[in-house]
């Protein structure tokens, strides 16, 4: 009666290997982001951002067509896994570029790189492996996590501000991001506090905040939780009494939503819509009037990956046989970048100037970053001496 | 640890008691009344914050945004009740629970669909923005007592409705024993219909009230819909006067807990693990309570007579 | 056993061969997923499809057991016959131990209260700053058994779970059969006349909440190994939900609905996936379906269009 389970069992094993006939010519990219959940906006960024970098390259990545494969990790590590792997075995992509968030990246770097392909990654930058465990299959085209957080530190110190309190969320990232503002400022710290990862109502540390009067507050609260805290910080009505300092808080993918509230904010960052070269003013062009929207820093890492894809391959002259080849062809980072001067440390993390950034309201009524002061200049990150590639 | 913290603390626990309370009640409600589970019932919070974003956007006013999407979120309530709900008030908890499930993954992907994925904001109206003096030292923002306000006067409200009027009694009725009142002749169906879009209407009112504070987003349903589970089961399912007491416990425990967690572990242990401990203790708090409730209590504080 | 289940275990023993045909570690990671979750699923449905416990912090267990083969391997234990009783242990420890609380409750306090204990143990797994908190934690090495690696070879691996599937099925089976099930499912009819007849209900409910805290402890340990990863996104509610979900798909109170559950939520979780990424508009609903139209799971919808063939076709040919 039930024998037609075996069968049955057998052809849903066979319709999942789903292979392409004769996929060699075009070029397989696996994009992995969170596109799902309110960190979706981050994801979407990304994907939007190497989309277009296609796009403006014909279609073509080292003159080879490109088929692009985007799977949502849903900001679930372990899923993250099981995508990456029907990544590289089901669609048999050359690339894995993705994720949005560290610790995804955590998760699918080790079967990435133990498959022998190249992973790229726009926007996570851990430190372990930009140092100890750094893999020649592994590239960075956005930063590494201390430089960024450093940004806002360094200018603290030299702008004298005496009193920052500091905020972060109770993950890796969180921690790293005061420990990256502690290792430029050397004034007081009014208290550090660390909040469940997803919170979204700060009457409690504003509360704090208030009554501890700093000079400053230094803030990492990515997404939905820097939306609400900057919201509630202007309507405690604490923007005017101290200097708002930040990462990747106020930025074009929460700005939409807070608006007017985050006018004259500070962060610190590696890039800005406003970034003063062609082909970044063609970039952020081509952005909004394709996607109705200003560009992050997630879009424009994103970018600069397909342009990073191209240029190897433009090296290899479209082939991706040759792993030490390609892996070389990357190193030499064979592209101009958006961000103007663009160069692989031997950790293949990016040496890039940083600048502090600052929240402005457009002509047009959108809103976005815009460059205040460059503080760090062609800067390295500290971990690439733990890396055993030379 | 000053005087004029522990004052904002408390108040903003009571704004979270006060939107746990709007949302419990609901929930409580159709739980007892009609004994249906209803996860879906985060999501109707959820939609009441984006249909108060779409009609901001639409009319520029706040006042019209809060009456249309009060009413939109009851006609869309009213809705799922009759195409999907309708038909599962026999069926076995379980398959409520999987039903509304399915309703919560639908509506979280839709509204991500209609709306983009990106947070939306609303603003406070203008009439409320700001911060007043309360003591000197001490500013609190005008919305959040207008949260407070507004969640007490809904709570009477219900408290008049429930004890003194016929319908009110007709709810108590039936959360007692629904065939019994069914039996003596009322439209039970009505009664569930109005019960539901009543419990419907509050959550969608708590969303309105919190969307010019927290960010608008899919799912933000989700962590509040288990809140609100907590807050019906310490109160006594079908009890109103439960939900209130249970929300307010709840969101002042979880307030005062996570701002003062830390500072209360420092006492015991150096600052840096103390700051990453704290906040996952705090986090527990509430489903320690929960279980603490329920050993001594296993029907919860305040469960109507008769279960 | 009834055919039904031997040709379910056949088509999990026979894909490896099918998947040689094609993306083969990819298929053999899936099914070995599904199958992993499906011993969790197992214990579930011994307390739910026949005690009528319904465990919504049964995701814990699960995450119990995979923290305690993670947190051994990154102290560099990484021998099986350790770190398996330590899993195994673990879940089960606390099963009984928050067993004795909730089942003082009933119905939906029931629920609640396994919740309320899953999500603590959820906060907890984040707060172990240590052990990667909200990170989660990696590890480096498969665990080793008597210095050899089975876990590292993956057709070994696959049959390894495999057997411990048809395993943990021939043991609840032998339970529920047993005069321990019996007095176990009596229970669920009519605890009264149970206790009439002399039984602690209690005693009995307890240990097969240990029992299924054990499968979920074993589902832990391989679910470590098989991921290389262990967060407490294992332990979430939604996590518990999904499981209660696969049950209650295949068939509640039938063994092999719970595995048959399993199957089809992931596959279709998967299939879907690759198709748009609006997918969970097109399975909500689907789901909604299935509980409005299929009153007995999967199982119980095949039953009825087995009997409607089948008396389609008891009529005498014209």
């Amino acid at each position: 009666m039930y024998r037609g389970f075996t069968p049955l069992a057998a052809i849903a094993a066979l319709a999942l290997v789903t292979t392409t006939a004769n996929a060699q010519d075009k070029l397989k990219i696996g994009l992995i982001a969170t596109l799902s959940g309110p960190p979706a906006v981050l994801g979407q960024q990304l994907r939007n951002g190497f989309r277009l970098a296609v796009k403006d390259l014909g279609g073509k990545l080292g003159g080879r067509e490109v088929e692009i494969i985007v799977q949502d990790d849903e900001l679930k590590p372990d899923i993250a896994v099981t995508k990456v792997k029907a990544l590289i075995e089901r669609d048999k992509v050359d690339f894995v570029v993705g994720p949005v968030f560290s610790n995804v990246l955590q998760t699918i770097f080790k079967p990435v790189t133990d498959a022998g392909i190249v992973l790229i990654s726009p926007n996570a930058g851990t430190s372990n492996f930009a140092g100890k465990e750094c893999n020649p299959n592994f590239f960075v085209t956005s930063y590494q996590n201390d430089q960024a957080f450093g940004v806002a530190g360094k200018y603290a110190q030299d702008a004298g501000l005496k009193k920052v309190f500091l905020i972060a969320p109770n993950y890796q990232a969180g921690r790293d991001a005061l420990a990256g503002f502690k290792s430029f400022f050397k004034g007081e710290i009014a208290d550090e506090i660390f909040v469940p990862l997803g919170q979204l109502d700060y009457s409690a540390e504003l509360s704090k905040i208030a009554t501890a009067k700093p000079d400053a507050i230094y803030v990492f609260l990515p997404g939905g939780m820097g939306i609400n805290f900057v919201k509630q910080f202007r309507q405690a009505g604490l923007a005017d009494k101290l200097v708002f300092l930040s990462a990747f808080t106020v930025d074009e993918s929460t700005l939409p939503a807070q608006q007017d509230v985050a006018l004259g904010f500070f962060a610190g960052a590696n890039w800005a819509p406003n970034l003063d070269t062609p082909q970044n003013k063609k970039f952020v062009a081509g952005y909004e009037k394709e996607f109705n929207a200003v560009p992050a820093t997630y879009a424009f890492q994103s970018y600069d990956a397909a342009l990073l894809i191209d240029g190897a391959l433009k090296l290899t002259k479209g082939s991706t046989a040759d792993k030490k080849a390609l892996q070389a062809a990357l190193q030499k980072a064979n592209f101009t970048s958006l961000r103007g001067g663009f160069k692989f440390n031997t950790n293949h993390y990016p040496i890039q100037d940083f600048y502090l950034v600052k929240v402005a309201k457009r002509a047009d009524g959108k809103f976005q970053t815009e460059i205040a002061k460059k503080v760090f200049t062609n800067d390295a990150d500290i971990h690439a001496k733990d890396c055993p590639m030379k | 640890m000053s005087m004029s913290l522990l004052v904002v603390q408390i108040l903003n626990g009571l704004q979270l008691g006060v939107l746990l309370f709007l949302i419990a009640a609901g929930l409580t409600l159709v739980f007892g009344v009609m004994n249906f589970i209803n996860l879906a019932h985060g999501v109707q919070y959820m939609l009441g914050a984006y249909l108060a974003v779409m009609f901001y956007t639409l009319t520029g006013s706040s006042l019209l945004a809060l009456v249309f999407a009060l009413l939109a979120a009851l006609a869309f309530g009213l809705f799922l009740e009759f195409v999907v709900f309708r038909h599962l008030y026999e069926r076995d908890h379980l398959d409520q629970v999987i039903a509304t499930f399915g309703i919560i993954l639908f509506l979280n992907q839709a509204v991500k669909y209609v709306w983009g994925a990106a947070p939306l904001s609303l603003p406070i109206p203008e009439l409320f923005s700001g911060s007043i003096v309360l003591l000197p030292g001490l500013t609190y923002p005008i919305w959040r007592l207008v949260i407070i306000a507004s969640g007490l006067a809904v709570a009477l409200l219900l408290y008049i409705l429930v004890s003194r009027t016929r319908l009110g009694m007709l709810v108590r009725a039936g959360a007692n024993n629904a065939p019994m009142v069914s039996a003596l002749g009322v439209d039970i169906r009505r009664l569930f219909m109005i019960v539901f879009g009543f419990g419907t209407m509050l959550a969608g009112f708590a969303g309105i009230m919190i969307a010019p504070i927290l960010s608008v987003e899919p799912g933000m349903g989700d962590t509040i819909l288990i809140l609100a589970f907590v807050v019906i089961v310490i109160g006594g399912i079908g009890s109103i006067r439960g939900a209130f007491i249970a929300a307010l416990l709840i969101g002042l425990a979880d307030t005062l807990g996570r701002s003062f967690s830390v500072d209360i572990l420092r006492l015991v242990m150096a600052p840096s693990p103390a700051r990453t401990v704290g906040p996952a203790i705090a986090s527990m708090l509430i489903y320690l309570m929960m279980a603490l409730v329920l050993y001594f209590r296993p029907t919860g504080l305040f469960p109507p007579k008769g279960r | 056993m009834s055919r039904l289940p031997i040709a379910i275990f056949l088509g999990f023993a026979l894909l490896p061969m099918a998947a040689a045909f094609g993306a083969e570690t990819y298929l053999l990671d899936l099914f070995m997923r599904v199958m992993i979750f499906a011993i969790a699923a197992l214990g579930l449905d011994l307390l739910v499809g026949f005690g009528a416990l319904v465990s919504f912090g049964h995701a814990a267990f699960i995450g119990i057991g995979a923290y305690a083969v993670a947190i051994l391997a990154s102290h560099g234990i990484n021998e099986a016959w350790i770190s398996l009783p330590v899993a195994l242990v673990a879940a089960t420890a606390f099963a009984y131990l928050t067993g004795t609380i909730c089942l003082r409750t009933r119905g939906v306090y029931f629920i609640m209260i396994t919740l309320a204990f899953g999500q603590m143990a959820f906060f907890l797994a984040s707060s172990l700053a240590p052990y990667g908190g909200d990170d989660g934690l990696t590890m480096h090495a498969r665990s080793t058994l008597f210095g050899l690696s089975p876990f590292k070879h993956e057709r070994l691996f696959y049959y390894i779970v495999l057997a411990c599937l048809v395993g943990c099925y021939c043991l609840c089976r032998a339970l529920v059969v047993s005069r321990f099930g019996r007095v176990f499912r009596g229970a669920r009819e009519n605890a009264t006349r149970m206790a009439t007849l002399g039984f602690d209900i209690y005693r009995y409910q307890l240990a097969a909440y240990a029992i299924s805290g054990a499968l979920g402890g074993l589902a832990g340990f391989l679910l470590a190994n098989a991921t290389d990863f262990v967060s407490p996104a294992y332990m979430s509610w939604q996590r518990s939900g999904e499981l209660i979900i696969m049950i209650i798909l295949g068939g509640l109170g039938t063994l092999h609905g719970a595995i048959i559950g399993t199957l089809v939520y992931s596959l279709l979780g998967e299939w879907l996936s690759g198709l748009t990424e609006n997918w969970k508009m097109i399975f909500g609903p689907l789901l909604v379906l299935v509980v409005l139209l299929a009153r007995s799971g999967l199982l119980g919808l095949a039953a009825q269009v087995a009997a409607w063939w089948r008396k389609q076709h008891a009529e005498p040919q014209a």
